[in-house]
């Protein structure tokens, strides 16, 4: 057992202090932080450039454009060809001409000349306006031919905006709002990096059974621990290198995310936040704006505490087990490989497995139920990585428990059948191995 | 009373018998040469030992009970194939590696010092295996495999690699550790070596044990009462003429100023005998029983062997 101590010690703290462990783990939190607050500017940006519009207004349509953040529009009279427009707006420093014909009552299109692409959001925003002007016009006209009293009123009490909340049922009577595109992305995030995970950290086990095969040090390692020992303490010593980086992500994640809510929304708490009903309030007193706070409620309503330590708990379950069914198959690889190059054969269905895993994961974004989704979310193989996109969506407690106990049976097995074939391979030199020679190996004693 | 025995070890693979029905027994404080063409079951052997893999059937003693798994913290193993991390730094590795041989980190970092300073290379401490020539990292393996200083010790070809200069120092090293009462199994194909080495030896081939005993008593029981006399040559000397009907003469040889006989002795008669009969005739240098070398007995057993 102290060997095993031993062992885990040397392949952690080797692993640790190599510089490419400090480059992923000080990189992969920036590159996500930078990847979000682009994500969150996009989302919550004013549109601040000033641009002035020239509109040539042929319908009878009055002023149906005005101003949209810093955008204004001029209402202009002439009569160009289209030939002409580029060298015209050039000529008055015009962002855009926007040609509402006479036509538009009937067809509902106008047009938007430009020298460069229209940013969508004003292109959708010019639309909106234009389509708003044109239903009042149409509705005035309705008005005014009709006798009925108080029409416009009535019409105008017609309009309903649709509020969808989606709620997720259980058993127990509790229900909690969430939104589906988020959870699902949580999902999809989470199935994505422990695939990474358990194909970094299991090739990283490999690697270092192939180093020492290949530079025959573990010949001298298994005269002093039996091999099984050797393969254990390696593999948890891995694991533990990939725990302590999740561990310093997830410290990062909540200073980043502490010190991102303390410079950007000060005086916001997420709990009001989450339960606020009146946001134009709450926007005030904060400075911000209504749609802004909109979003960031919406992405607050899925930051339920239980929610995220569920979440939590089951990505490392599944990256726990995930990895150890991994890294010990990818140890019988390098062992009964003779170089890196000659793994290549071994590791392709593994890898392939894993690909396809990812691609179901994907899949259950779309359809978390599908008896596709549901058996690979079982079957060990697959299911880390395809249960843990499920999660988020509230599947039954039995479903998770079921999948959990098989991938930890199908751990030990394979974790055993691996062993005898790394106890032979690591002493085999210089011999290209086919399957059935695996299999051969399986009958050999330690 | 012997110090390691292994008695009628059996191990197959899948479609060859490595090792079939092999007993040896390991003398305490003797350096036992383990001897072998390639392929003939000394790595086999070596590697059960060391309790690396497990014989089909047999028995290991070490110390009159059966080898047990904590046995292996007493033994020392440089096995033929060298290597070590090649990232890791020198002193870090070797304390790494006593401690899976059970010593404390403070014990193997003291006398690792001791080594270090013993072999001159102190300030490789720090300096990356990678960074080494191979025969300096070979004197760093040697001394991972002695400092926990084991009562038995399996060097395999250890001389492999070392320029001549190392391979006495190290030859110097493996008998102060017999001197001290270390037991030594040494497999290897120089056969000059065994000589100079080793007081016992067993020679393996094709799976079975061939042979097995003192070296003395092994060379001697293949020496076939053959003998050597050089004289100054003299045209009038025959020898077949005075060396009497006990012996034939197989060859003789005239260089420079010598005439060397190879006699062969049909039946018993004293040395002293013939000498007294080549005295008048001859004048004698030197005269001696030829005992062959290990490197005839074994090339002929093994070829033997091949035309069985």
């Amino acid at each position: 057992m102290n060997k095993i101590l031993i062992i885990i010690n040397r392949e952690f703290s080797t692993r640790v202090r190599k510089k490419t462990f400090l480059v992923v783990t000080i990189f992969v939190p920036i590159l996500f932080t930078v990847f979000y607050a682009f994500l969150m500017w996009m989302l919550l940006k004013d549109d601040n450039e000033k641009r002035v519009i020239a509109v040539v207004n042929e319908s009878r349509l009055e002023k149906p454009l005005e101003q949209i953040n810093n955008t204004h529009f001029v209402y202009v009279d002439h009569e160009l060809p289209e030939s002409e427009y580029a060298r015209y707006l050039r000529e008055h420093d015009y962002y855009a001409i926007a040609k509402i014909p006479v036509s538009v009552m009937q067809y509902a299109e106008i047009s938007l000349y430009s020298l460069s692409l229209i940013p969508l959001d004003l292109k959708n925003e010019i639309t909106t306006q234009v389509q708003r002007g044109i239903e009042e016009a149409k509705r005035s006209d309705i008005v005014a031919q009709s006798n009925i009293p108080d029409l416009d009123r009535k019409l105008r009490a017609t309009r309903t905006p649709v509020l969808t909340r989606t709620l997720i049922v259980s058993e127990s009577g509790d229900s909690r709002e969430s939104s589906s595109e988020i959870t699902s992305i949580f999902g999809l995030i989470g199935g994505l990096v422990i695939y990474i995970f358990i194909f970094m950290y299991s090739s990283q086990v490999m690697k270092g059974v192939v180093e020492e095969k290949t530079n025959r040090i573990i010949e001298v390692l298994v005269s002093s621990v039996k091999p099984f020992q050797f393969l254990l303490g390696k593999i948890i010593g891995v694991a533990a290198v990939g725990l302590l980086q999740f561990l310093i992500w997830i410290g990062v994640g909540a200073v980043i995310i502490a010190a991102s809510k303390l410079f950007l929304f000060p005086g916001l708490d997420i709990a009001s936040l989450q339960g606020a009903t009146d946001l134009g309030a709450l926007a005030q007193n904060n400075a911000m704006q209504t749609e802004q706070l909109e979003i960031l409620q919406y992405v607050a309503k899925t930051i339920d505490p239980s929610f995220v330590a569920q979440f939590m708990g089951a990505f490392l379950f599944y990256f726990i087990g995930g990895y150890l069914l991994y890294a010990s198959l990818f140890a019988a690889i390098g062992a009964a490989a003779d170089n890196e190059t000659d793994s290549q054969q071994f590791i392709t269905p593994l890898s392939i497995i894993l690909i396809v895993a990812l691609y179901i994961g994907i899949s259950a974004m779309k359809n978390p139920d599908s008896s596709l989704v549901f058996w690979s979310s079982l079957i060990p193989f697959t299911s880390p990585i395809v249960m843990l996109t499920r999660i988020p969506f509230g599947i039954p407690a039995w479903e998770i428990i079921a999948s959990m106990i098989i991938l930890m049976a199908s751990f030990l097995f394979f974790t055993w059948l691996s062993g005898k074939i790394y106890r032979v391979g690591i002493l085999m030199y210089g011999k290209k191995v086919t399957w059935k020679e695996l299999y051969k190996w399986l009958s050999y004693k330690g | 009373m012997s110090f390691f025995k292994a008695t009628h070890i059996v191990k197959t693979y899948a479609n060859h018998t490595a090792l079939d029905d092999v007993s040896i027994e390991i003398p305490e404080g003797s350096i036992y040469g383990l001897l072998g063409p390639n392929g003939a079951g000394k790595t086999s052997l070596i590697r059960i030992i060391n309790q690396i893999t497990a014989p089909d059937s047999g028995e290991l003693i070490f110390h009159s009970r059966p080898l047990c798994r904590a046995d292996v913290n007493r033994i020392g193993y440089l096995p033929e194939e060298r290597g070590l991390y090649k990232k890791m730094k020198v002193g870090e590795q070797a304390v790494y590696l006593a401690r899976l041989k059970g010593l404390s980190k403070q014990d193997a970092v003291a006398r690792l010092r001791m080594w270090f300073e013993k072999f001159g290379i102190g300030s490789w401490w720090n300096r990356k295996v990678e960074e080494l020539s191979k025969g300096m990292a070979q004197k760093v393996q040697f001394i991972t495999t002695v400092l926990h200083e084991p009562e038995l010790l399996i060097f395999d070809e250890p001389f492999s690699g070392f320029d001549p200069i190392n391979v006495e120092l190290l030859k110097h090293e493996i008998l102060e550790l017999q001197q001290k009462g270390t037991t030594i199994i040494f497999s290897t194909h120089n056969m000059g070596s065994v000589e100079e080495l080793c007081s016992h030896i067993a020679l393996i081939n094709k799976s079975h044990k061939i042979l097995e005993g003192p070296i003395n008593q092994v060379r001697e029981k293949y020496a076939n009462n053959t003998y050597k006399l050089s004289c100054r040559y003299n045209s009038n000397f025959n020898p077949a003429e005075v060396v009497g009907s006990e012996f034939n003469v197989l060859s003789q040889q005239i260089r420079d100023n010598h005439q060397d006989i190879i006699l062969q002795q049909e039946s018993f008669c004293p040395a002293n005998t013939l000498l007294s009969r080549v005295l008048p005739a001859a004048d004698i240098i030197s005269f001696q029983k030829i005992i062959p070398s290990m490197n005839d007995i074994f090339i002929r057993l093994v070829k033997g062997q091949e035309h069985e």
